[in-house]
């Protein structure tokens, strides 16, 4: 499939067999838009966020030493320290598409952020992105513009913090114990 | 019969809620006539599968408006599953779905193994296409049990929970646990298959299609159970595409949609089973899609049994897989790879891979994220669950307050799962 007539596409790349297309976070909507009418992407399946926070802060070392790690058991590729590839902003926002038709092709749509930058909200091309977005807002902080129901999903309302992201600690949560004020 | 007035909608003959597609929202002249009941369905309550709370906006028995509202059993499995080696994180998801848990095992297994690259033993593959059969006849059962239960079949809980407990015996016997088994590792199963757990299970083939018989001579003929069921909680095949259904409740809105058969993995393309489709998309159709498919399941375990490979059921990749017990005492190499693999873990390929199943529930995927480390740096999953309740709204359009819980009930969702 060809996917160079996406608007705002920044690249297609395959890994994994899996295809991925990173457009630019403002042109969003219109990349949503292209992918279900022209190339027939009309079933959205998931949206999954990921924090890079610390990515590449520190080497891997151990038996994978090549990116693709087909080379597993040779010995001259183990134990290298190596770095990740390091990612241009902090979160990534992924939404995984397929078309209902034969062959089940299947596209990851991707765009970039930073912590206080916006996503356009797709919640008017695929209606089931609704929960999808207040769940990314509610874990990782990251606002979809022109949501139209903002809020939180899975934390309570009141809750302070996103719980998913990598400088939010696990076990994040005071403990008061008794006989303390 | 109050009629309630026209709705926005989200696009032409849709009957998807506008401008939020999962709040049913009550019209301004009915607010303004405040002859509106708000009434708190849950959040604990018999029927709700766990814990839901549905905000239930009632003129007269008419239902005008609607919000699920979830959270209630979020765990935080994603993020802790960040903290722990791939190979501890396995025990994780099998606990977000508690009546499917083999597939969530398996989809998370099988995300690890696309990223590693590694091959599975044909064994293993079959293995896991009959174990999760199981579960989904396992899932099915505790669907029916429980829907009809809350319709008034009281017994058809006792009946259904009956075989439930035979599958639990089978998995009990091949896995050691009754309930979340782990018994799948990335790279095949954790043990081989005991001896005389095939002749079990082919006990369990031959009952089970007389025991749906019985089902089926119990509630399919009677009239209160079709009235409560027939031409309810409608869904049409586009508004179901357009909110992301997948699994039983697609297919009861007349979409011919089950990714066995569709992208097959494991070894489905190499068994011969059907895709039960029905047209009307209400809580009937989704009802008889159900029974079908638990026949099917009985089909597709049925051939796995004949046709059962044997051989290895792990492959033999020491960086990943741990060494044979007995080996640990005479190999020095093996007693290493041991102690690698349990205190640091295998380190799994940097890269973001997206694996999807149809679970009993529908379209269960898996998004991990690794950065080459013994860790995984973001998983998530795709819950059938959550997205079912999405349409919530969209099914309790012009409905009474009787019929919801008949409408919940047939989307078949799983609290642990909704929530994570």
């Amino acid at each position: 499939m060809n996917f160079e007539g996406v608007p705002g596409l920044v690249e297609a790349k395959e890994a994994y067999g899996e295809t991925t297309v990173v457009v630019d976070a403002p042109r969003l909507v219109e990349a949503a838009l292209y992918l279900r009418a022209a190339l027939g992407f009309d079933f959205l399946s998931d949206v999954a966020a990921a924090d890079y926070f610390g990515w590449a802060g520190k080497g891997i070392s151990g038996y994978i030493a090549t990116p693709g790690g087909r080379d597993l058991n040779k010995p001259s590729t183990q134990g290298f320290q190596r770095l990740p590839r390091p990612k241009s902003r902090r979160f990534s926002v992924s939404y995984h598409l397929l078309a209902v038709r034969s062959g089940a092709p299947r596209v990851r749509l991707q765009v970039w952020v930073n912590d206080g930058e916006a996503v356009p909200s797709v919640v008017s091309v695929w209606p089931t992105a609704d929960w999808h977005e207040r769940e990314a807002w509610d874990l990782f902080g990251i606002r979809f513009e022109g949501h139209p129901n903002p809020r939180r999903i899975l934390m309570e309302d009141d809750w302070e913090g996103h719980p998913l992201r990598k400088d939010y600690p696990l076990g994040g949560e005071p403990v008061r114990f008794s006989g303390e004020e | 019969m109050a009629v309630a007035p026209e709705r926005p909608r989200i696009y032409e003959g849709s009957r998807i809620p506008a401008p939020i597609p999962s709040i049913l929202q009550v019209p301004e002249e009915l607010r303004v006539s405040e002859d509106v009941l708000t009434v708190n369905f849950g959040p604990n309550h018999p029927s709700t599968h766990g814990v839901l709370r549905l905000v239930v906006d009632l003129h007269g028995e008419q239902v005008v408006g609607l919000e699920a509202v979830i959270g209630y059993l979020h765990t935080g499995f994603e993020k802790n599953m960040e903290q722990k080696t791939w190979w501890k994180a396995i025990t994780y998801p099998e606990r977000i779905d508690y009546v499917s848990f083999q597939y969530n095992e398996l989809v998370f297994v099988l995300a690890i193994e696309k990223l590693l690259g590694i091959e599975v033993p044909r064994r293993a593959t079959w293995m896991r296409m009959l174990l999760c059969e199981l579960t989904r006849i396992h899932s099915h059962l505790v669907w029916l049990g429980t829907a009809a239960l809350e319709l008034g079949a009281i017994s058809m809980f006792w009946y259904c929970f009956r075989e439930r407990d035979r599958v639990l015996d089978l998995f009990e016997l091949v896995t050691g646990a009754r309930m979340h088994t782990r018994y799948f590792q990335a790279g095949g199963l954790a043990e081989d298959v005991p001896p005389g757990f095939f002749d079990e299970c082919a006990k369990f083939v031959e009952l089970m299609p007389k025991a749906i018989d019985d089902y089926e001579a119990m509630i399919d003929r009677s009239q209160i159970w079709l009235e409560r069921t027939q031409g309810l909680g409608l869904l049409s095949a586009q508004d179901a595409i357009a909110l992301g259904q997948s699994g039983p409740v697609l297919r009861a809105s007349g979409v011919d949609w089950d990714l066995r058969r569709e992208q097959p993995y494991l070894a489905y393309d190499q068994v011969d089973f059907r895709v039960p489709v029905y047209q009307d998309g209400d809580v009937y159709s989704r009802y008889r899609v159900r029974m079908e498919e638990m026949r099917e399941s009985v089909r597709i375990v049925d051939q796995a049994l004949r046709r059962m490979p044997g051989g290895p059921w792990i492959t033999d990749d020491r960086k990943v897989v741990l060494p044979p017990r007995e080996e640990l005492h005479t190999s020095m190499e093996s007693l290493i790879h041991h102690f690698k693999i349990v205190t640091e873990g295998y380190r799994v390929p940097e890269g973001e891979v997206y694996v999807t199943v149809e679970s009993p529930r529908g379209e269960l995927g898996c998004y991990v994220v690794s950065d080459g480390g013994p860790k995984p740096w973001r998983v998530k999953f795709r819950a059938p669950s959550f997205v079912a309740l999405e349409a919530t709204a969209t099914c309790m359009t012009d409905a009474r307050v009787a019929d919801l819980i008949a409408i919940v009930g047939s989307l078949d969702t799983v609290m642990g799962e909704v929530d994570r």
